[in-house]
């Protein structure tokens, strides 16, 4: 693999991630991360959908009308969720029961969308593939991290299996039932944005407005 | 997905036309659609059976749930087979054998003018009802009636609530209640499935001495007292209204109460 491609994978995970830097994709991180196992389906689906609507839309981009471009996007985007939608169906009952309408609103994901505007309509399908994958990992890294806190914290466990024997068990851990709730996936977005933006200062955005000092007369 | 780059023939000269013309614009969209709807209803058409078979087990499930008789690991269709299927004709609360067990859904039945009833007076806002539904029974080990688990749905706020309830042999105290298939405000009405709700179920009595239906879901007890009052659900004013209507409607005349006095007299067992 050439070092852009490369690149191209590891870049969107941390020095361009798509949920801590472009702050995309909020609504189904807060949505699907209260157990890391449907965080862990939700990324799994995302990233097949980012990658192959981001080469099916490359392969096309040559042909696709500028008039029509964005509905000729959600096509493709949307057949592929619809199924995503029906595999998840058919082979993982349960988890598409949880993820319930989050799978369908893949199709309205800015990640998704951004992706192939902003990178597929302009690249090589083989690029626009990996920049898919890499995009969809990096959504999925941060989904993985709140609900690996959210889990741990909230019920005491790791993918469903006990780590902290909570109280209504008869263990010692009192869960902290706020983080079971989607608000608690906002704060732990917002401090992992402030601990990547310590870490990588040249992330900080620049102010938009300056404070002004008042001059004296 | 759609590959037109290597079509030849004629097809190329619709390729070849420039990009932003309308005839190319109507071109790439007729044949994007025509291949994504292909792909869509491929996917739909191939996964349904497996799709089935989960939703089937997905309601054995809680058919056992109701009954208290499921753990995570059950094996399901061994567990599911201690029950005793019939179908039931609603208005004189007898068993049917006109239909077969296994095949006959009392949800499709409600949309066949034949076996279904237009409801005049129709609280739990479900339109047409079946004349015939599926009820399933448990026997004790003396073979003797334990309980019954009656199939009830209705309208909640957005959707149309599915579940089950499970009554004691007397066909009066509830042994508990449960909803497979609903589409409510998750954190709101959705909270029809929180065990500590549901929990507030088993015990509660459907009718008085006299015979009357009082069970009710509401935020305040009834004159009829705690005995057959569940708590409303806060948040959720329109899907507990919803549930208390479907419950006093399936519990009712129009529904299984011609059964379960059929049930207590002893005429069936």
């Amino acid at each position: 693999m050439s070092q852009t491609r490369k690149q191209m994978l590891t870049d969107p995970l941390v020095d361009n991630n798509p949920i801590t830097l472009q702050v995309l994709g909020i609504c189904s991180a807060l949505a699907v991360t209260s157990s890391l196992q449907v965080a862990f389906v939700m990324s799994l689906a995302v990233t097949f959908v980012t990658a192959f609507s981001s080469m099916f839309i490359s392969i096309l981009r040559n042909q696709i009308p500028g008039s029509i471009r964005i509905i000729v996007q959600m096509v493709i985007i949307a057949s592929l969720v619809i199924v995503v939608d029906q595999v998840l169906k058919a082979y993982a009952f349960e988890i598409s029961k949880t993820l319930s309408v989050f799978v369908g609103l893949i199709i309205t994901n800015c990640i998704v969308m951004g992706r192939a505007e902003a990178f597929a309509m302009k690249n090589p399908p083989i690029a626009s593939f990996i920049d898919g994958v890499g995009n969809g990992l990096g959504y999925g890294l941060i989904l993985m991290l709140v609900g690996f806190f959210r889990e741990l914290f909230g019920s005491g466990s790791l993918f469903g299996i006990t780590i902290f024997q909570t109280v209504n068990n008869g263990g010692w851990y009192v869960p902290n039932g706020m983080l079971l709730l989607p608000p608690s996936a906002f704060f732990l977005i917002g401090l992992i944005i402030w601990a990547f933006r310590s870490w990588k200062p040249e992330q900080v955005e620049e102010r938009e407005f300056k404070i002004q000092t008042v001059e004296e007369h | 997905m759609p590959d037109e780059n290597q079509n030849k023939g004629p097809l190329r000269r619709f390729i070849d036309l420039p990009t932003d013309s309308v005839p190319k614009t109507i071109f790439v969209a007729v044949a994007l659609c025509l291949v994504a709807s292909m792909v869509v209803s491929a996917a739909a058409v191939a996964l349904r059976p497996l799709q089935e078979v989960n939703k089937l087990v997905d309601k054995q499930i809680n058919i056992l749930e109701v009954a208290g008789l499921y753990e995570e690991g059950t094996d399901v269709v061994e567990a599911f087979s201690v029950f005793e299927p019939h179908i039931v004709e609603l208005a004189t609360g007898e068993f049917t054998d006109e239909f077969d067990v296994e095949t006959f859904d009392g949800l499709a039945a409600a949309s066949d003018p034949e076996l279904s009833i237009e409801l005049d007076d129709d609280p739990a806002s479900i339109g047409r009802q079946s004349k015939y539904k599926t009820i399933y029974i448990l026997r004790d080990d003396a073979g003797e009636i334990d309980k019954v688990v009656l199939p009830i749905h209705g309208y909640g706020l957005w959707s149309t609530l599915y579940g089950f309830i499970a009554l004691e042999e007397n066909g009066n105290d509830i042994f508990g209640l449960q909803f497979y298939e609903h589409g409510e405000t998750p954190g709101l009405g959705a909270e029809i499935d929180n065990p500590r709700w549901k929990a507030l179920w088993p015990g509660k009595k459907l009718t008085d001495e006299d015979g009357s239906l009082q069970i009710t879901v509401a935020k305040t007890a009834p004159p009829a007292g705690d005995e057959h009052h569940i708590d409303a659900l806060a948040g959720a004013t329109l899907t507990s209204v919803g549930v208390n209507n479907l419950v006093r409607f399936w519990m009712g005349e129009a529904g299984f109460a011609p059964f379960l006095e059929k049930l207590q007299s002893g005429e069936i067992s």
